[in-house]
């Protein structure tokens, strides 16, 4: 019980800490701000021990048997490679892990994005016109993609379709906007309960 | 041979998680998982590079007395009680994630209030950004306002309160009947079509351009013609 009183005053600190930004750049707000970033680094190395290297690396070299055992050593040499960063003279060795993630990324860039994502968002698009709905969509979408294709210049009657796309775009922005500024007017809400129910037990 | 061999390890990388793809056997099967697993302890280990860098500059700047340099040590205070309290908690507790573990307690306490406000802030400089940007002096700028305003109506009960009573005001003229009008709740309707209908249509269009994009600097990167990951060490 303590410690979540104490704990409660610590989080109500570091945020009113924060909103102290509202008036201006002070040294609390920067106190809290350090201290997030400080915290935030311990916490995301704590997190790859923990849920990355450990049990995919330790944890299995451990117990796996044979080959799979000691091909372990492959990801993990390469891992040890990605340090030669820290000396001068051996750091173009840190190419090889790195051309080893690139050539993963690539690899998946391809197969993974046509199969998930591109074939299906195409597949979803072929609809049949019989809908004003349908209509809106596959102008939309077909408008859009023409508005980015830069290597054909769209003049006289064809611009049409970049003011078609624009009007798209422009609602989608919109839409993406209004869902953010809701998205974060959430979180203020949040933490204003928290100092108003919370911490000071006013409602 | 510096710069030919990670490029062959690219080349022999990509082209072997494609072939995964299309021949779903030994010795390929598997490959794609085995490779999946490979990368995230290898950019496992890039967080130590990313650890000494933060740790380096701020140790420099207490060093030299730059400007601001007490805030530094907050900062390494806070990283090093923070990998000490998770350390410990996986001694005595199996696992830092543990609920009641000292990392938890920092972990519920410290970063989620910190970040929640953080991000609470960012609805401040949202809201100065629309003003900015919500001006409607040109029709590409009203459209902006016109449908992030009816998106935020549709998802506050403010939207629903505006729709009766307008519902109410129409209901006053002699002869109408419109109390059942109510039940529309044409802001969550409008909402609904926006976000369904022409916003999902330009994301689309946007991120079917983007895939393309990724699909096309994928096969540069494999061939070896896009070489700017390298060209820094």
């Amino acid at each position: 019980m303590i410690l979540h009183i104490l704990g409660t005053w610590i989080a109500a600190g570091l945020t009113i800490a924060i909103f102290s930004f509202l008036y201006k750049d002070n040294p609390f707000y920067k106190f809290a701000e350090h201290l997030y970033v400080g915290v935030s680094a311990g916490f995301g190395v704590i997190y790859v021990w923990a849920f990355d290297l450990k049990p995919m690396l330790v944890d299995r070299f451990i117990s796996e048997h044979g080959v799979e055992r000691w091909i372990l050593l492959v990801p993990a040499i390469l891992g040890i490679l990605m340090l030669t960063r820290w000396t001068e003279k051996y750091a173009y060795i840190s190419r090889l892990p790195i051309a080893f993630t690139v050539g993963i990324g690539a690899g998946l860039g391809i197969t993974g994005s046509v199969q998930g994502f591109l074939l299906p968002q195409m597949q979803a698009t072929l609809l049949p016109l019989t809908t004003i709905n349908n209509v809106i969509l596959v102008i939309g979408v077909v408008t859009t993609i023409l508005y980015f294709y830069f290597s054909h210049e769209f003049k006289g009657a064809s611009n049409i379709i970049l003011r078609v796309a624009i009007v798209f775009i422009m609602v989608s922005f919109g839409a993406s906007f209004g869902y953010t500024v809701m998205a974060r007017i959430s979180l203020l809400i949040g933490r204003m309960f928290f100092l108003l129910s919370d911490w000071l037990h006013i409602i | 041979m510096r710069l030919q061999i990670p490029l062959i390890v690219v080349l022999v990388t990509g082209l072997l998680l494609i072939v995964t793809f299309f021949i779903p056997h030994e010795p390929f099967g598997s490959l794609e998982q085995r490779f999946l697993i490979w990368y995230s302890i290898v950019a496992g280990f890039t967080m130590l590079l990313g650890l000494d860098s933060l740790t380096r500059y701020h140790l420099v700047r207490i060093r030299d007395k730059i400007k601001g340099w007490g805030f530094s040590i907050v900062l390494l205070l806070g990283l090093f009680i923070t990998l000490g309290l998770g350390f410990y908690s996986w001694a005595k507790y199996q696992s830092p994630f543990t609920l009641g573990s000292p990392f938890m307690f920092l972990y519920t306490y410290v970063i989620i209030p910190l970040q929640a406000t953080m991000f609470a802030l960012l609805a401040f400089f949202i809201a100065s950004a629309a003003y900015r940007a919500f001006r409607a002096r040109t029709t590409e700028a009203t459209l902006l306002l016109v449908a992030a305003v009816l998106i935020m109506l549709g998802r506050v009960p403010l939207g629903g309160w505006l729709w009766h009573r307008m519902v109410d005001f129409a209901d006053l003229i002699p002869g109408t009947h419109l109390a059942g009008l109510k039940n529309l709740e044409i802001f969550a309707r409008i909402n609904d079509w926006i976000m369904d209908i022409p916003q999902t249509a330009a994301k689309r269009g946007i991120f079917i351009g983007a895939t393309l994009g990724g699909i096309v600097m994928s096969i540069r990167i494999i061939l070896g013609i896009e070489r700017s990951y390298i060209s820094g060490s």
